[in-house]
């Protein structure tokens, strides 16, 4: 894997940490919640090398 | 509080629910092996990366089938599934691999030549993961591929892909076009590999003839067609008009641009002494006026607003209420690809290709695609390859 391929999955996994943080911190505000959960998506199913 | 956590679960457990159903779905479909038996023909099967060390142990690596004859002649590479989504090159190539006898000469086929993108989908267009093909024994299965190759196996894109040797300037979604990246380089962005691995197969092998087979929009012009450079012309137009004549169906010669670089047709006869050619059949599945993408509008072709486009003159090929199925387009290739080695072996006596018992287009009209695929369950182990 070259070098820029680990700073991009080094960047996802710091972005799903991110959002995970905001989503627990996320008390009232329903729509923030589901759109963490929503962005979330895509970086998961790259960090598994899924698509 | 209480009422936060519980929507935060419901939340959560809808979350996990869409991950793992539409995740699963994409894992199963990226790892899912086409069976393919090798038939009489086949006297050899390599790697494509033992013509370049790059391609080792990535997605990009792929099988190569050789079917050499009793005789020496000459030799005939057939690549297809270059773009993954025009799957009827790759149903040809196998049944060349499943049913071929080389009496004279060799054949090379490859026939996953993108195998990265034929384990990537479009799942914003819609695209169907798989497509199952009728047989005598059951139903065959396939992966249903992309255009390009996966970002999973060639990342990131530049904002420009600059054509390698001829610095021309092309989208970047061509970097991982593997028909933008010809001839490639050892060291290159991994399509450019793939096809540098395909130029020394060519130059190292001696292959005097190279397909590579497509299918092409109904709406685009270079359709039903062989493309090809200056020093194939003269073979492409006796292939048209003796398939035309003989057999009845509409094919005719597109010249390769000379401007346009990174395209099989252009830069194999540039870089090396192979006549290139390069096959296109109609594929309704893939113009962009058509109802849903269904596995339906991939085999058969009908799609009633093409129809109407037909009425209106907007199409470049025939087209009426019995679609363009994919036997049709299937058969076209294997007529066209006999028809090529035909005109080449009249041409080059001393070099000729003599095969048997590669059906033609009227032979797969009448009995299908899958009639021409064996059972793996009744074939010997060492003749069954999983690509």
């Amino acid at each position: 894997m070259s070098l820029i391929m680990i700073f991009y999955y080094a960047i996802c996994i710091y972005l799903i940490g991110l959002l995970v943080w905001n989503f627990i911190r996320e008390k009232k505000n329903f729509e923030d919640m589901t759109l963490y959960l929503l962005v979330l998506i895509p970086l998961i199913l790259r960090v598994l090398r899924v698509k | 509080m209480a009422r936060t956590w519980i929507a935060k679960a419901i939340l959560l457990a809808l979350f996990l629910a869409v991950l793992v159903q539409g995740g699963s779905r994409l894992f199963r479909h990226r790892h899912f092996d086409i069976t393919v038996v090798a038939g009489p023909g086949v006297t050899k099967v390599v790697h494509l990366s033992d013509y370049c060390q790059g391609l080792k142990g990535t997605m990009a690596d792929t099988l190569v089938f050789f079917m050499e004859g009793k005789e020496a002649g000459g030799k005939m590479l057939i690549m297809s599934n270059t773009h993954a989504n025009e799957p009827e090159g790759f149903l040809a190539a196998l049944i060349i691999i499943e049913n071929a006898v080389v009496e004279k000469g060799t054949l090379l086929v490859i026939p996953q030549f993108n195998h990265s993108a034929s384990r990537n989908t479009r799942p914003g267009d819609g695209y169907p993961l798989f497509y199952e093909i009728a047989t005598e024994w059951g139903k065959k299965k396939f992966r249903m591929g992309n255009r390009d190759a996966s970002p999973l196996d060639q990342w990131p894109d530049p904002d420009v892909y600059i054509h390698y040797p001829d610095r021309q300037l092309l989208s970047f979604i061509d970097v991982r076009n593997v028909n933008r990246t010809w001839p490639g380089r050892p060291n290159g962005p991994l399509m450019e590999r793939v096809t540098f691995a395909a130029m020394e197969i060519m130059r190292q092998e001696k292959v005097d003839v190279a397909v590579d087979i497509h299918g092409a929009e109904t709406m685009f012009p270079v359709t039903n067609c062989i493309v090809a450079p200056e020093k194939s012309q003269k073979i492409a137009t006796l292939a048209t008009l003796t398939v035309k004549a003989r057999e009845g169906f509409d094919n005719h010669v597109e010249p390769s641009p000379s401007g346009f670089r990174g395209l099989s047709h252009r830069e194999i006869g540039d870089y090396s002494a192979t006549l290139p050619f390069l096959l296109e059949a109609p594929i309704p599945f893939l113009d962009q006026p058509t109802g849903p993408k269904t596995e339906k509008l991939l085999l058969d072709g009908k799609d009633p607003f093409l129809l109407s486009l037909a009425g209106k003159k907007k199409l470049f090929v025939p087209y009426d209420e019995s679609g363009w199925p994919l036997e049709k387009r299937v058969g076209q290739h294997c007529s066209v690809t006999l028809e090529i080695m035909r005109q080449y072996s009249k041409k080059s006596p001393e070099k000729a290709i003599i095969v048997q018992d590669i059906p033609r287009y009227a032979d797969i009209v009448k009995n299908g695609v899958g009639h021409y695929f064996h059972d793996p369950k009744g074939a010997e182990k060492n003749k069954i390859y999983l690509n």
